[in-house]
């Protein structure tokens, strides 16, 4: 793991919750996002999850409690998906100069950061779920963001492409230093990724280290059955993987993200 | 002084293209953001503010616009409260307006009301001063849109997004729905409120299948709305057709003849030759790159 966790928090939610139509979404949740280390968020779907990640953004108000970010943090947004009609056309190099200008070189850069730098010129319709996600994330780099929020970056993505996908996020953390909240209904396959671990269902579970959380019987008892079914489905051993435009790429196996760090 | 403008004729020309340079890019962000009943369901509102304009004595224009305003807010707050699926929201509404909307012309005292004009269109009709006010409106709305662009063209793609970056996406929309009904209350001496929405977005869908930017597709869409106000009127005369009408099908005409062409062009270039083996890179060349550690 790299060393400089910076301890102070960037981001922090205080006794949050949300309530929306008599329906509690979050009930009491305290966490925080800390520079340099990778807090991944996890719980079954409908615990919550995006509704707290639009909470830390700003775009909701939480109903009691609070937000509190660093002063002048900036936080880039990684969504689960975006819908782009195709009759909005819309290419690579345009969707990143969305909210704010980039030169070119600048946006083939943070293309090349996140290994496809040969999509610039493409429709964004066109984009396989991969391909999207690492669109978005070089979006969010083009802000030179201190926190990175991913969305279920996976939701999309094939599990050999996962893999890819989580060792380029710890990759970006190691050199940016940037804090990063990851949000994933799969712990086993981030958990290499993973300095922190908060398990939620509506309220915060359990928390701690991956190790610890997955085998704390809050998590066990909420999303154990998955574990299995992910060392069930998931045996096989390659001897190379792929690059994003589809390459076969030589590796040694598939090894744990944390040789990475 | 301006003896060219006592034409009727120029004048037309000169209004329909006034109109259908704003209508282009607007109408492109009616399609991108699936409003286009939207943009109907408000342009039928706009009978209601003739016959406001009629009975508070204020000026035809500015009744259409604070009408088709507070209509398009009234829409959105409706859409909020997720009753009814949009599109029935919308069918009732738009059809109400309309209904309302006659009615009260028809109850207003005995003026001479041109319906039809209001209906489909005058565009034969437009005065000096018409083309003062579509001229003017049209510099506002192109002006408040290029200052808008980048925002509203990224809370058209994600609202989320676009707010997680700063952006005021409320205040974003609610100039949308301004610049929407200025345009509809203009494009009505020249189309007519029953085929406004056509202006909008026959020019913008036209104009997708040769556009590769949202800049380019604003642009060709404007240019389409230009060629079909010229073609249209021009058939008009020839054939002694009803203008308004008469540009909508010019429009469509143009429609055809891009997607048939876009359609060729598509095939043809699906026969070009894959890449060769040589051109996909190799394996060492990326590692050095550092795609494969």
């Amino acid at each position: 793991m790299p060393a400089d966790h910076d301890d102070a928090p960037l981001l922090t939610l205080r006794n949050a919750s949300f309530v929306t139509g008599g329906r509690t979404i979050l009930h009491n949740i305290d966490m925080a996002v800390h520079g340099g280390r990778i807090t991944t968020l996890i719980g079954p779907n409908g615990a919550g999850k995006t509704t707290l990640a639009r909470m830390l953004l700003g775009l909701i108000k939480p109903t009691t409690g609070r937000v509190w970010q660093r002063p002048g943090l900036s936080i880039g947004y990684v969504p689960q998906r975006i819908a782009v009609d195709p009759v909005l056309p819309l290419t690579v190099g345009r969707l990143l100069s969305l909210t704010a200008r980039h030169l070119d070189d600048k946006a083939t850069m943070v293309l090349e950061e996140v290994g496809v730098p040969h999509l610039f010129g493409r429709p964004v319709h066109g984009l396989s779920g991969g391909e999207m996600q690492r669109v978005l994330l070089a979006r969010a780099l083009l802000g030179n963001p201190s926190v990175l929020v991913l969305d279920e970056p996976t939701q999309n993505v094939d599990p050999a492409g996962q893999i890819d996908l989580y060792r380029l996020i710890v990759t970006i953390r190691d050199r940016r230093r940037c804090g990063v909240l990851l949000i994933s209904h799969d712990l086993h396959i981030v958990m290499a990724a993973t300095d922190w671990v908060i398990c939620l269902n509506r309220h915060v579970c359990c928390c701690g280290q991956p190790e610890d959380v997955s085998r704390h019987p809050d998590y066990l008892h909420l999303l154990g059955h998955r574990d299995a079914e992910v060392l069930a489905i998931y045996p096989h051993r390659h001897d190379h993987r792929h690059a994003p435009s589809g390459e076969p790429v030589p590796d040694g196996g598939t090894d744990t993200m944390a040789n990475n760090g | 002084m301006n003896d060219w403008l006592d034409d009727f004729l120029v004048r037309a020309h000169l209004g329909g293209i006034g109109v259908a340079v704003a209508a282009g890019p607007l109408g492109c962000f009616v399609v991108w953001r699936r409003m286009a009943y939207f943009g109907d369901a408000v342009a039928h509102s706009a009978l209601l503010g003739v016959a406001m304009g009629i009975l508070l004595e204020i000026d035809m224009i500015a009744g259409i616009v604070i009408t088709c305003l507070a209509f398009a807010l009234l829409i959105g707050l409706l859409q909020e409260q997720r009753t009814l699926a949009a599109d029935t929201l919308l069918g009732i509404l738009s059809h109400s307006a309309l209904a309302l909307g006659l009615i009260a012309l028809t109850l207003l005292p005995p003026i001479r009301v041109d319906l039809m004009g209001y209906l489909f269109g005058d565009i034969l009709a437009v005065s000096r001063g018409d083309l003062l006010g579509v001229y003017g409106v049209t510099a506002g709305v192109l002006t408040a849109l290029w200052w808008l662009w980048r925002p509203l063209l990224a809370v058209t793609v994600s609202e989320d997004l676009a707010r997680a970056s700063g952006i005021q996406a409320r205040s974003v929309r609610f100039g949308f729905t301004v610049m929407l009904a200025l345009v509809i209350a203009l494009a009505m001496k020249v189309i007519g409120i029953l085929l406004i929405t056509a202006l909008l977005i026959i020019p913008a869908a036209a104009a997708r299948r040769l556009a590769s930017t949202p800049e380019q597709m604003a642009g060709l869409a404007a240019m389409a709305g230009t060629v079909a106000v010229i073609v249209g009127i021009q058939a008009s005369l020839r054939w002694d057709t009803p203008t308004g009408p008469s540009i909508v099908v010019a429009a469509l005409g143009l429609f055809i003849v891009v997607q048939t062409v876009g359609a060729m062009g598509a095939i043809a270039s699906r026969w070009r030759p894959a890449p060769s083996p040589s051109q996909r890179g190799n394996i060492k060349e990326r590692r050095q790159r550092g795609e494969g550690q």
